[in-house]
């Protein structure tokens, strides 16, 4: 089974050998480096264990030995351009749909992709991220993005409405888009369940915007115009993808003139 | 950074909802729709401009009203345009190198995603697990944060551990890999706080969480230089987060009923190596000083 497995692995490699034309002698010496600790493989066969090493093969032949410059230079240090936030779903990586390379988007991914209000003792995971990107490393945008079908969204949705049990972590977590819900169900009663998911996954992102601003350094960044937050939503069932900006406006004070009848009520 | 390239779309591909509007000054926008939009964000207290990328590429033969648009979009343009223009332009390229080359197997992934691994990695800008281990659409759920740190079971509900119950008991994915890294802000940070470090910063009060792994890196390398002692702290830290998993009845019983097999990755991007070990269940349970015991262990750069 061992020499089977190792095996496979060998022939997926000189498959990637022939698929890359160009590559060079030094790319087919290394595949032979990596054939040779295959052979010396623990006798177990770990179909896991094999994609990291062709995963990571292909990666260091077809992209870090080819941009030297860029690995040195990120060696020393990362100034990514973007703080993403996106869902753990396994079809919505955003490196893969927006093509970020090594060094681009400093990358927070939990389910349904929420930032929560600032809270320390509750919150310190994500807040430790938003802390970091923003205060060490001086991010300029900030991108939410939002997808189809979302499981996390769902599960926002549907319980406790629909009698399941609760889960341990999950509905703890999701509760934070509790508002978007809620703005939901009001503007867009009557629409059938799946529907009304779609708009919260969206709707969803504005909330996390709104949170946002409750961390002292976005909200200075984002009024003094260092910092932009965007909301994006990836649809995998159509392939298309959504793109907005959040802004809020410092209006001038409305006054609201009070009836006459009422201006003796306000002395109380 | 890209250079936004030209727009290569026809304009109608804009669909602009809305409330769509001065990022790329669609001519297409009715003047009325800008006002319903304007009046809305003002009860709302905000705005959202938004488009859609709808990459069904334009038919040939558009190319002059392309450039007549570009024009006009460039005059209109306010801040944030670059960012607009390059986002697009990476999800185009997405598009169409990727989707609409492989529209098959797209399809059968929006019905239900069914990844193998549930990936926990750092936030760092330079480890995506996406990139250097090529994981593709509906291979890895994956959670993002400071360096890669799994909380306990007794910590409390988190992102991490919502997440982790969501791949083990409704995705019933098969691996969970914790991969740290070179040089890790997080770790760097958890290394130089003070014990008694009062003051209380997102940063701080999250990887105090790999307090042990702190205090075994410290004792193991006295002698060592403080970059030295940190390259230590990482590997140890992904140790403990693989205790850490173990600590949730969930895990334990998958991992104990080999259902579930547990690995720690070890990504050095200064010289591009990657170590990978696997938790040996049993022989871990038998030590009883915290310590992991691995098997299928592996280095290679
Ligand atoms: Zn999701
Ligand atoms: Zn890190």
């Amino acid at each position: 089974m061992a020499k089977q497995s190792s095996e496979l692995a060998i022939a997926e490699l000189k498959k990637l050998l022939r698929e890359k034309e160009e590559l060079n002698a030094g790319a087919a010496e290394k595949i032979e480096e990596v054939v040779a600790v295959l052979n010396k493989c623990p006798p177990t066969y770990d179909p896991a264990f094999q994609r990291i090493i062709l995963g990571f093969t292909d990666f260091k032949i077809n992209n870090f030995d080819k941009n030297p410059d860029l690995y040195y230079q990120l060696a020393n240090g990362q100034s990514p351009q973007y703080l993403v936030i996106a869902c753990s779903d396994s079809r919505v990586s955003p490196s893969v749909i927006l093509n970020f390379q090594p060094g681009e988007a400093f990358m927070v991914r939990n389910i349904a992709n929420m930032v929560p209000p600032f809270n320390q003792i509750r919150h310190s995971g994500i807040g430790a991220a938003i802390e970091y990107a923003i205060t060490a490393l001086k991010v300029q945008n900030i991108l939410v993005v939002a997808h189809s079908r979302c499981g996390g969204i769902e599960r926002l949705m549907s319980h406790p409405e629909d009698g399941s049990a609760p889960f341990d972590f999950i509905d703890d977590w999701v509760k934070i888009g509790l508002p978007a819900k809620l703005k939901v169900l009001k503007e867009y009663e009557g629409y059938d369940f799946k529907e009304q998911c779609r708009f919260c996954e969206k709707e969803s992102v504005n909330n996390s915007l709104v949170n946002l601003r409750t961390y002292p350094y976005v909200e200075s960044g984002v009024r003094n115009k260092s910092i932009e937050l965007l909301g994006g939503y990836y649809d995998f069932v159509k392939g298309e993808f959504s793109l907005w900006k959040h802004e809020s406006y410092i209006t001038e004070p409305i006054t609201i003139p009070l009836p006459t009848h009422h201006h003796s009520n306000l002395a109380l | 950074m890209a250079v936004p390239a030209p727009f290569s779309l026809s304009s109608d591909s804009f669909a602009s909802k809305p409330s769509t509007t001065t990022i790329f000054g669609c001519a297409a926008l009715k003047k009325g729709n800008f006002e319903q939009t304007h009046f809305r964000s003002c009860t709302a207290f905000r705005r959202n401009q938004g488009f859609t990328l709808k990459a069904s590429m334009g038919p040939p033969g558009f190319t002059d009203k392309l450039n007549n648009n570009k024009l006009k979009t460039l005059a209109d343009t306010e801040d944030g345009c670059d960012i607009f223009n390059d986002l697009k332009d990476r999800f185009l390229s997405f598009k169409k190198n990727k989707y609409l080359k492989n529209i098959d197997q797209y399809e059968n992934l929006a019905k239900v995603q069914t990844p193998k691994f549930m990936v926990i990695a750092c936030a760092d800008s330079r480890v995506c697990p996406s990139n250097i281990l090529g994981f593709q659409p509906g291979e890895a759920f994956m959670i993002r944060n400071i360096a890669n740190l799994v909380p306990t079971f007794e910590s409390g509900p988190s992102e991490t551990n919502a997440a982790l119950e969501f791949a083990v008991n409704t995705l019933l994915v098969e691996n969970i890999l914790v991969i740290g890294h070179s040089c890790c802000g997080g770790i760097r940070a958890l290394m130089s706080m003070e014990d008694d470090d009062v003051e209380r910063s997102f940063i701080k009060s999250w990887v105090i969480g790999g307090k042990n792994a702190r205090i075994k890196a410290k004792a193991a390398g006295s002698n060592l230089s403080f970059d030295e002692q940190c390259t230590h702290c990482e590997k140890e830290s992904i140790n403990h987060s693989l205790l850490n998993l173990l600590t949730y009845p969930w895990i334990e019983e998958k991992v104990a009923n080999k259902e579930l097999s547990i690995h720690g990755g070890y990504y050095n991007f200064v010289d591009c190596s990657f170590e990978k070990w696997t938790l040996d269940y049993r022989e871990t349970k038998l030590e009883e000083n915290g310590r992991i015991t691995a098997k299928n262990k592996i280095f290679w750069c």
